[in-house]
């Protein structure tokens, strides 16, 4: 089938001048536009020199961290020599390929995930068999052996808990958001305590609760691996977050919506997984991207429990004492690093909404 | 006493035993002998250490190094006779404390200073000093002065919020000179301060001065004067309660302090192995009466020796005059020489 489409010819050529039109009169209609426009042009331009100058003129791109210090520039030699660490952290150096092939599947995954055209129930297995696949390579399943969690880290212990965080808390966030809106009084209660709790606590001291009073709560000699205890604290955390999130998207539905799939005769379970679901939680994906971000940025925390995750690794690569005190190389680094996969993920947000919108006016 | 009774009796105790047994958990208190069991089931010892260049960091592989890292590799090595044995884990200074009492760490390695609120209040045991700190002054070599009480007039700059200011007070009063303290907030502008020549000596702690000074453009133009303002005293720190893991910790330290003391270094130790002196061959296990009276190898200092060095070595290798932090030894020299290390005999 085919859909004739008016496609109007002189849109392109003609609006081009319409945009340089805005800029000029919004650039330089006035005096005072000129005055504010090469006052701003003249302070970027003071900010941005000396920094250019210290990242790329006066920079050190090689050698040893004598040659550093005889330039006055930025010292990225400390970066080619500290990268593998930064990425990877305490993990084997002769098996730095398993850690990266897991970040390889995870983040597939999360790429497929991301395209509409993918988006089916088998999405659901493939992430249960992918993240179990990528945490055993990482365990060290290819060479065999074991990589024990305490040498885990860098950008794999990062994107590990983001990801697995953000897929645990998922189930668990549409759970309670469901409870939240039961009629079963009870049910509601407890997830209203359980979200409020969790919204009440800052992350940080959820991970402390994780780390040193939880073990204390076991039976003796009974132990949970540190960083199992955190991802657990995260999914919790995030959980409480989601929640509420999806609630909104439930409540987004008219009541129509809901009495319509009451008249057909669908069960409450057939009415939430065929109708009401879907839409809400299409109708929340920009706060889902939001919350991930949030997310992987937040992850940052467990510096406070000892595990070396991206940002930790590069705090600690400067305490070398061959290669003392690079902070501003190294957190350089890692800002790019973050602010590449954050802005990456807002670009994707909004794409995926003109994408759907798309497709809504198409129906 | 009837049945009906003896079985109160009996579940009572029960009871309150299983509550003291939680009670004693939570409070975190070991029982003796409970650590080694601990860490050799588990195949390895948990250490806590912070990070700081020389004296704990993760080389561009991975691989921990520096001078307190030293010391837990050397008490893997009493236990397991394996200096890979042990696994550290750094975390933050306020949860260092929590962190080992909560049972996460067998030992902290982290330069905690020893003090009377931590042994009492706190209840950790402390393991023998293994680096006296204090608080040191940095100036620059062009003043001319090689000890502290030359300094009059002097402008010295003092990082805000430590307790580094009232000592310095103290200790220009005492002498009865003048200063004129320079407070500064950031840790950047503190060491720019001596460089530009804003004031004429920085105060704090006499390691991270070491380290500071190792950051300038020319480290070779400033002084560390000798005099320590106050005691730090960096100790390993165990929980209270584990008297046998206490001196597991205490008497490998003490090895390498006595090893140096002997003038027993990694190169020459096979060489002492023939030496006829008792207290060697004690002490290196050629007479392997005393390992066995303990209860540990009985070669377990000839190990550490052979594998890491004496004190010494440790120290020279990671924070010593040929490293970039560049330390002197000060007290943390053998009693002999002068400083302050002081094994007690191996008999």
């Amino acid at each position: 089938m085919t859909i004739a489409v008016w496609e109007p010819r002189l849109r392109p050529s003609r609006r081009r001048p319409d945009r340089w039109a805005a800029w000029r009169r919004g650039l330089f209609g006035s005096p005072l536009n000129i005055a504010i426009t090469l006052a701003l042009a003249l302070l970027a331009l003071a900010a941005a020199a000396p920094a250019l100058r210290w990242a790329l003129l006066d920079a050190t791109w090689g050698g040893t961290a004598q040659d550093c210090a005889a330039r006055s520039g930025a010292c990225w030699a400390f970066i080619a020599e500290k990268w593998r660490f930064i990425v990877f952290g305490l993990y084997p150096n002769d098996r730095d390929w398993q850690a990266a092939l897991a970040v390889a599947l995870v983040a597939g995954l999360v790429i497929v995930t991301g395209l509409p055209r993918f988006w089916s129930t088998r999405l659901i297995a493939a992430w249960i068999v992918v993240l179990a696949l990528a945490l055993a390579v990482m365990g060290g399943a290819p060479t065999g052996r074991l990589v024990p969690t305490d040498k885990w880290g860098g950008l794999p212990m990062t994107v590990l808990l983001s990801v697995i965080g953000f897929a645990g808390a998922f189930p668990l966030g549409v759970a309670l958001a469901l409870a939240r809106r039961s009629e079963m009084r009870l049910l509601r209660w407890m997830a209203i305590a359980f979200i409020e709790v969790m919204r009440g606590i800052p992350l940080i001291a959820v991970l402390y609760v994780s780390t040193l009073i939880f073990p204390l709560m076991l039976p003796p000699g009974m132990a949970i691996d540190k960083l199992a205890r955190a991802q657990v604290a995260i999914i919790l955390f995030v959980s409480a977050y989601m929640a509420e999130i999806v609630r909104a998207g439930l409540q987004s539905l008219p009541t129509g919506q809901y009495e319509a799939s009451r008249a057909l005769g669908l069960s409450w379970w057939m009415m939430m997984r065929l109708v009401i679901l879907p839409q809400a939680l299409k109708a929340v994906i920009p706060a889902f991207v939001n919350l991930a971000i949030g997310l992987f940025l937040d992850t940052t925390l467990v510096i406070v429990i000892g595990l070396f995750d991206f940002l930790n690794t590069a705090r600690v690569a400067t305490t070398d004492a061959s290669w003392n005190g690079y902070h501003n190389e190294a957190y350089t680094f890692v800002a790019i690093v973050y602010f590449t996969v954050s802005y990456a993920a807002s670009r994707y947000s909004l794409w995926l909404e003109a994408q759907l919108r798309a497709r809504q006016d198409s129906k | 006493m009837s049945i009906f009774h003896g079985n109160i009796i009996t579940k009572t105790t029960a009871t309150l035993g299983a509550l003291l047994v939680s009670a004693s958990m939570l409070a975190g208190a070991a029982q003796a002998g409970e650590t080694l069991d601990k860490i050799k089931s588990r195949g390895q010892i948990k250490v806590g250490v912070g990070t700081l260049p020389g004296f704990f960091a993760p080389d561009s592989n991975g691989k921990w190094q520096g001078f307190f890292i030293d010391f837990g590799r050397a008490l893997a090595i009493t236990v397991f006779n394996d200096p890979e044995k042990v696994e550290f884990t750094s975390s933050s200074p306020q949860q260092r404390l929590p962190a080992l009492q909560a049972g996460e760490f067998d030992v902290l390695l982290s330069g905690v200073t020893q003090t009377i609120t931590r042994s009492f209040k706190l209840g950790f045991h402390f393991g023998p000093i293994v680096f006296y700190d204090g608080q040191g002054l940095l100036v620059a070599k062009s003043l001319d002065v090689t000890k502290g009480t030359e300094l009059d007039g002097a402008t010295v700059g003092v990082q805000s919020g430590t307790t580094g200011e009232l000592n310095i007070a103290d200790f220009f009063r005492k002498n009865g000179k003048t200063f004129t303290p320079v407070v500064i907030e950031d840790t950047k502008e503190f060491v720019s301060a001596l460089e530009s020549g804003r004031v004429d000596a920085l105060t704090q702690d006499a390691s991270d001065l070491a380290l500071k000074r190792a950051q300038f453009a020319k480290p070779d133009d400033f002084l560390l004067l000798p005099e320590r303002l106050s005691k730090e005293p960096l100790a390993p720190a165990i929980r209270a309660g584990d008297d046998q893991w206490l001196e597991i910790v205490n008497w490998t330290v003490y090895a390498t302090i006595q090893a140096e003391e002997f003038g027993i270094t990694r190169e020459n130790v096979d060489s002492f192995l023939t030496s006829e002196d008792p207290a060697i061959k004690r002490f290196l296990g050629v007479d392997p009466s005393l390992g066995e009276a303990i209860g540990l190898d009985p070669k377990f200092a000839y190990n550490i020796i052979k594998t890491l060095g004496n004190y010494g070595e440790i120290f020279e290798r990671n924070i010593g005059k040929s490293t970039p932090v560049g330390f002197e030894r000060g007290y943390n020299q053998p009693w002999t020489q002068g400083g302050l290390l002081y094994s007690p005999p191996f008999r």
